[in-house]
């Protein structure tokens, strides 16, 4: 396999496992970027691991995926083949890690929806997926325990800790909204059991944010005007700079292997 | 065909010959301690079921090369390798043995019966025995340790660091 997979012709269930599939790959390359240059040693080594697992949940996602693409792609072909458009991640997931507030501020609402994701989709009715979440859940739980952590400590930390912190969520918030929307993909495998309702998830999202900012002597942004499109494959300009990046070595040489 | 008695051989056979494989990270601990092999199944072509622990653990391509040689060298050539993430790998599955052994390696085994659920929020307000010392009276340095399944302590009573396994 050489050349770009393009999955426009992908069915929803396909369609969604990239969905799911995407936001840890990106994320976790994102992460990976902090690899030499984080505030302390042991923050270093936690978002590295944060990286691996996601990573990891993507792959088995990417497993599935070309399994049901059924167009002999591997996982790798499906992460380092596909062009921007192509990739169903969150908007938010590929934004620049910026300073470590960003970072944090991001890892903790990002944590947070994926814990009540992989929730929901443990009573998927599809079962591959629920395996898949069951074994993520308990991963992203522990994420969620450290960059909430770090989210009270910033935000009711110093003065300077805390208009970052502040100044994160503010830029970060309007790229939340996506995680809740729900278009004709989403309907379809709700209506069979497969993906839990993004509606019933923000209610939980929410008040899990709120109890969290109130410890952390943050507000709670507005919600106004929200972006999105990452998931129906419309992305920042931040996404290809990033994939040229995670993508060099299979586009400069086709099919290396190790 | 084989009798039932040989089956049963073929069993323990397998068993005994996957008890060799240490885990990469910490090779004086088997995978079958570290509860990686999940069964042993018999047949024309005996299957190993083995699991991921961590979705991101960089070991899990290494233990399934050293399963597939383990059993090529064992005289099982035709036995499959079959991986199930269901349900999900647990720190309980460690074994008594493999708890003693990381203990004595240094390294902290996971407070029993931690694993799984919403224990994971509560791991950091659990008093950790120091694996030289035996001292409670240790503190966490850092969440993360040198690999995924590890965080980092310090004992305040002997003074050394040392590595917690923690629970998932």
């Amino acid at each position: 396999m050489t050349g770009s997979i393009d999955i426009r012709a992908a069915g929803p269930r396909l369609e969604y496992v990239l969905r799911l599939a995407d936001s840890p790959l990106v994320l976790g390359q994102r992460l990976g970027e902090w690899c030499g240059r984080g505030p302390a040693l042991e923050e270093e080594m936690a978002l590295v691991n944060f990286a691996l697992d996601l990573v990891g949940q993507a792959r088995m996602l990417l497993v599935y995926a070309a399994e049901l693409e059924d167009a002999d792609h591997s996982e790798d072909d499906l992460a380092f083949l596909r062009d921007s458009m192509d990739f169903r991640n969150l908007l938010l997931a590929e934004l620049p890690n910026r300073d470590f507030a960003f970072t944090i501020a991001r890892q903790c609402l990002f944590d947070l929806y994926q814990c009540g994701l992989y929730e929901g989709l443990q009573h998927s009715s599809d079962e591959r997926l629920a395996q898949i979440a069951a074994k993520a859940a308990k991963e992203s739980r522990y994420h969620l325990q450290h960059s909430a952590g770090w989210l009270v400590r910033l935000g009711d930390g110093t003065a300077e800790s805390h208009q970052r912190a502040q100044a994160a969520l503010d830029d970060i918030w309007r790229y939340t909204g996506e995680m809740f929307e729900s278009d004709e993909v989403e309907q379809a495998l709700v209506a069979e059991g497969i993906a839990p309702d993004p509606a019933a998830l923000h209610e939980g999202w929410q008040s899990q944010v709120d109890a969290i900012l109130r410890e952390a002597t943050l507000a709670r942004p507005e919600d106004e005007w929200m972006a999105s499109g990452g998931r129906q494959g419309n992305h920042t300009e931040h996404l290809g700079y990033m994939l040229a990046e995670m993508q060099f070595l299979q586009r400069a040489y086709p099919g290396a292997s190790w | 065909m084989a009798d039932p008695t040989t089956r049963a051989n073929v069993i323990d056979d397998l068993w005994r010959i996957l008890r060799t494989v240490p885990d990469p990270e910490i090779p004086v601990i088997s995978i079958v301690d570290l509860g990686i092999v999940r069964d042993v199944i018999a047949g024309t072509n005996p299957v190993v079921v083995i699991t991921p622990t961590y979705s991101g653990c960089p070991a899990t391509e290494m233990i399934e090369q050293a399963v597939r040689e383990a059993l090529d060298t064992g005289g099982f050539r035709d036995a499959r390798i079959r991986t199930d993430i269901h349900p999900p790998w647990t720190t309980d599955w460690i074994s008594e043995e493999g708890r003693r052994k990381l203990r004595e390696y240094g390294i902290a085994p996971p407070v029993e019966g931690g694993g799984g659920g919403r224990s994971l929020f509560t791991a950091a307000g659990l008093s950790i025995a120091c694996p030289r010392c035996g001292s409670t009276e240790t503190v966490r340095v850092s969440e993360f340790g040198s690999t995924p399944c590890k965080a980092h302590y310090r004992c305040q009573a002997c003074a050394e660091p040392f590595d917690y396994f923690k629970c998932l």
